[in-house]
């Protein structure tokens, strides 16, 4: 893709899945079918909708999957309205891939892998665990923690129990914050459960979710022994370009764009606490 | 070295004007200097420099980026890029020719941005050395001669005429073509201009003006100043600074529907604004202390930190002159750095 | 008048009348000074500076300050207590918290004139004996302070104080012979095409700063439409040439009645665009169909615009819809 000219592809969305009450799943493609680009996990692309405007989202599809790439979005803003508004064969444009991926490729090639997901996080992790299913023995044990609000605000449910729970090496913790008529899970909050779970500590540990479980996640983490550096997270801030020059999605010097959205938490304890 | 005299200088502008579009500091109806494109009768401006900066050259204050055609549920994604014609700008001074290193340092570092690429490729810079700087003025802060100034063809100011010298292949060009209007030059003359400059430039305020007390590194130590607060506490929230500085170049992209298709656009954005940072969900710099450290954090620390220690600043004191309530770069540098 | 003014900042800070002060802190050059809030005597000590080129109107701060709680003295000039005023009648500032002292004004000098006048690398001014002397790094030149008074004070409406709670100096008295509408019916006087020419030279200029709006006492929104991006008009930068001319236009309607002329748009804009221009010919008008009305007089006055007469002129009498 010529990243050099913010100019996007246009794709046509071929399927979309009502993941939660806010949190719909779009499969895009590219007109003539197949994908529009490759992508790396944890990298993101921007979707816009000309007319309206243009949001960094990311790519919930694993790279794996050669017919099509997946954004899931919950509808918080005008252009996310508008994209729960639209049905299927509606074209939308695309450009990306943008940012830094998890490092699938080398430093978590071989290790036990902690994934921890709140909400809507689950989006840029999903990528990541599919991936890592696709390469299943490159890589160890994988234990997934994923809490939402409710049953219902869990996305992927059905993905995570046919699909997650089969698969070998595969541990999946659900949990949701109060209890609810038809649950019979774990109740209570992300951070207090991965405390409860006391993870192996030569797990690598990969986090995305709301401000408030991030931090207290990490805080616990960090009580059981964890180290900085073997917890991953990724960023989201405004942004326009998503190449690290229209200026706004800056942490102290670094972009988020370009230079994240994916972070290792001793490589933002150099950043001031701006985000 | 070239010498032009001043008897020939409207014959140089006509000659080159005569090939590609020539813009040069004209004195607009309040009588401040503005680039402006030359025609016959144009009379350059004596002004030390213009309000606005020579930024807008390359990186203008609007630019269409492309256009969508959209129908049903299609949607046409049209390149409407055009390549640039060859321009000249005459009369660029040291500091905004050291702003367009800075620049490039932004938008020709991977991936590059093809629309400043393409300006920055047909455009070939003319600066003048500085006759009388100005107490605002700082560049020499930034290692920057204010006599002696970078541009693809320097020119000084001397008592008959104008001296020029090449230092690109573009500038080389611009000399050959007009060759027939210029004569040898005599160096002497150059260095005495430039001696002259610089005795001023020693005894204005702010030279010798250091900004060793900010610079690579020093996030952690600034950041959470106290200072901030008192410095920012005026401050208006409005785009002045930013829009005059020509080292500012962040921008927004925004989407036109014309009625008849959608134009999406890029335009200068400011930092000191309070949408910059916004989201559906929040923002990240909620308040103007923080709008205010984004930027001058970003000129004193983050910018130098990617960029081998070269602030982002150039020390052409526009916003010392044009920020409504006096609040500005070398206050903050001072008053963070500790030196008074 | 600064040593004054320092004088009852300590006295009132020290019997606890106030617990913060606006005014005026030193710049880096003789006339580069920024509004400053000093929260005790020796930072007023150390950063309190009144000198003629203190010509930031501080009314508008006050809508931040009050929300700060506590009291604050502020320090207005003659036309900043019309903004103070208009302010408070549109209850955005809080009279209790305020103590105002009223420093009497003959007029504040513009540094851009001084340098109009090719005066070149300044490094101080000091004024005595109704002289300014300018030294320079190419020696000192004297000027008279009515060669380089700003625009603004030239065509100054009034040097009474409508509203304080002490003064430094005199009341003051309203001018009542000022000049201040000759520009608007010279422009009036123009065809419409010249007129058209006339705004079109002036705003083509305009980089949409929003200098103006943000230094403006009667741009008190908590979110301006222009910065609303649902509204459809949050365009940052022109997409075509017209845009500038709608913004300072609606702008101009909207503080059209409440505006009361005391011309920092025009002294902010980094473009000498003269925005007040436009304001000026609003007042003109209200005060041409409704009877001479001064925004900022009184803050318990009903606005011409903000109130309905059944003798009202009707739309189109004046004559503007049918040229």
């Amino acid at each position: 893709m010529n990243t050099e000219t913010l100019i996007p592809y246009a794709g046509i969305v071929t399927e979309i899945t009502q993941q939660t009450p806010d949190v719909k799943t779009f499969r895009v493609e590219a007109p003539g079918g197949g994908k529009l680009f490759e992508h790396k996990p944890g990298q993101c692309a921007m979707l816009s909708v000309p007319g309206i405007s243009e949001a960094m989202i990311s790519i919930t599809s694993s790279p794996t999957n050669t017919e099509y790439m997946e954004f899931s979005v919950k509808k918080c803003g005008c252009l996310t309205e508008w994209l729960h508004s639209m049905e299927v064969g509606q074209m939308i444009t695309v450009r990306g891939p943008y940012g830094r991926h998890f490092p699938v490729y080398d430093e978590l090639l071989g290790k036990d892998l902690l994934i921890i997901a709140g909400g809507i996080g689950l989006a840029p992790v999903r990528s990541v665990i599919n991936y890592v299913r696709d390469n299943r023995d490159k890589f160890g044990s994988v234990d997934i923690v994923y809490g939402s609000r409710s049953k219902d605000d869990l996305v992927y449910y059905k993905e995570i129990v046919e699909e997650w729970m089969t698969t070998p090496g595969f541990n999946v913790h659900l949990t949701i914050d109060n209890p609810q008529e038809g649950w019979d899970g774990h109740v209570g909050f992300v951070p207090n459960f991965v405390k409860e779970l006391n993870p192996d500590l030569k797990k690598t540990v990969l986090m995305c979710g709301p401000p408030i479980m991030i931090k207290f996640t990490l805080g616990g983490l960090m009580e059981l022994g964890f180290k900085k550096e073997q917890v991953y997270t990724t960023m989201e801030l405004r942004m326009k370009c998503g190449i690290g020059k229209c200026g706004r999605c800056n942490i102290g010097n670094k972009y988020v764009c370009k230079d994240g959205p994916v972070f290792r938490f001793d490589e933002l304890d150099e950043l001031p606490n701006e985000y | 070295m070239k010498k032009l005299s001043l008897a020939k200088l409207n014959d140089f502008f006509a000659a080159i004007a005569a090939k590609q579009a020539l813009y040069l500091p004209v004195n607009n109806k309040v009588g401040k200097a503005d680039f402006t494109k030359w025609t016959a009768g144009t009379e350059m401006s004596k002004a030390l420099n213009t309000v606005r900066s020579a930024k807008d050259f390359f990186f203008p204050q609007t630019e269409n980026l492309m256009d969508f055609k959209m129908e049903g549920k299609n949607i046409e994604v049209i390149d409407s890029r055009e390549e640039c014609e060859d321009f000249v700008v005459f009369g660029v001074r040291a500091c905004d020719a050291a702003s367009f290193a800075i620049l490039d340092s932004v938008y020709l570092v991977d991936p590059v941005d093809s629309y400043y690429k393409n300006r920055r490729e047909h455009g070939t810079v003319v600066t003048m050395a500085c006759g009388k700087p100005a107490e605002t003025c700082f560049c020499g802060t930034f290692g920057i001669d204010a006599a002696n100034p970078a541009g693809d063809v320097t020119v000084w100011e001397v008592a008959d005429g104008y001296m020029l010298r090449a230092n690109t292949e573009k500038g080389e060009a611009l000399l050959a073509a007009t060759a027939d209007l210029l004569e040898a030059g005599d160096e002497k003359a150059v260095e005495a201009a430039q001696a002259k400059t610089r005795e001023i430039m020693a005894k204005l305020p702010l030279a010798g003006l250091t900004f060793d007390g900010v610079g690579v590194g020093k996030t952690k130590e600034l950041f959470d100043r106290p200072e901030w607060k008192t410095l920012s506490e005026s401050c208006l929230g409005c785009g002045t600074c930013t829009f005059v500085c020509p080292t500012c170049q962040c921008y927004d992209v925004r989407d036109f529907d014309t009625g008849n298709g959608i134009k999406r656009f890029r335009c200068w954005d400011s930092c000191m604004y309070s949408d910059f940072t916004l989201m559906a969900h929040g923002n990240s710099r909620n308040s103007q202390v923080e709008r205010f450290r984004q930027r001058f954090m970003h000129k004193l620390v983050y910018y130098p930190d990617r960029n081998n220690g070269t602030f982002g600043c150039v020390g052409c004191g526009r916003c010392l002159a044009r920020c409504p309530i006096s609040m500005n770069i070398v206050k903050v540098a001072k008053t963070l750095g500790g030196n008074k | 008048m600064q040593e004054m003014m320092k004088n009852r900042a300590y006295a009132l800070l020290e019997n606890g009348t106030v617990d913060r002060v606006l005014g005026w802190t030193r710049g880096e050059f003789a006339y580069d000074m920024t509004p400053a809030v000093f929260r005790n005597a020796d930072e007023v000590k150390n950063g309190f500076v009144y000198n003629d080129f203190c010509a930031a109107n501080l009314s508008k701060y006050l809508v931040k300050e009050c929300r700060a709680g506590g009291k604050i003295l502020v320090f207005l000039k003659p036309c900043d207590t019309y903004s103070f005023n208009q302010l408070l009648a549109e209850h955005r500032i809080k009279r209790d918290m305020i103590y105002v002292v009223g420093i009497e004004c003959f007029g504040k000098a513009d540094v851009e004139k001084i340098k109009e006048m090719g005066i070149e690398g300044i490094t101080g001014i000091t004024a005595k004996d109704g002289i300014y002397t300018v030294s320079t790094i190419y020696g000192d030149k004297a000027i008279k302070p009515a060669d380089v008074m700003a625009e603004r004070c030239l065509a100054c409406k009034s040097k009474k104080h409508v509203v304080y709670d002490e003064l430094i100096g005199n009341e003051g008295e309203v001018v009542e012979d000022c000049n201040r509408f000759d520009m608007v019916a010279k422009l009036e006087a123009m065809t419409p095409d010249e007129r058209y020419e006339f705004w079109r030279g002036e705003l083509s200029r305009c980089i949409r700063c929003n200098a103006c709006r943000n230094i403006c006492p009667a741009c008190t929104c908590e979110q301006c439409i222009f910065d609303n991006p649902n509204s459809g008009v949050s365009q940052k930068a022109a997409v075509n040439s017209f845009e500038e001319n709608m913004f300072h236009i609606i702008r101009a309607f909207h503080v059209a009645g409440r505006c009361t002329d005391c011309g920092e748009c025009s002294r902010v804009c980094p473009q000498n665009i003269p925005l007040h221009l436009l304001n000026r010919k609003f007042i003109k008008d209200v005060n041409t169909f409704y009877g001479d009305y001064q925004a900022g007089e009184d803050p318990t006055a009903k606005p011409p615009l903000g109130k309905y007469e059944k003798n009202d002129i009707e739309p189109g009498e004046a004559g503007g819809a049918k040229e």
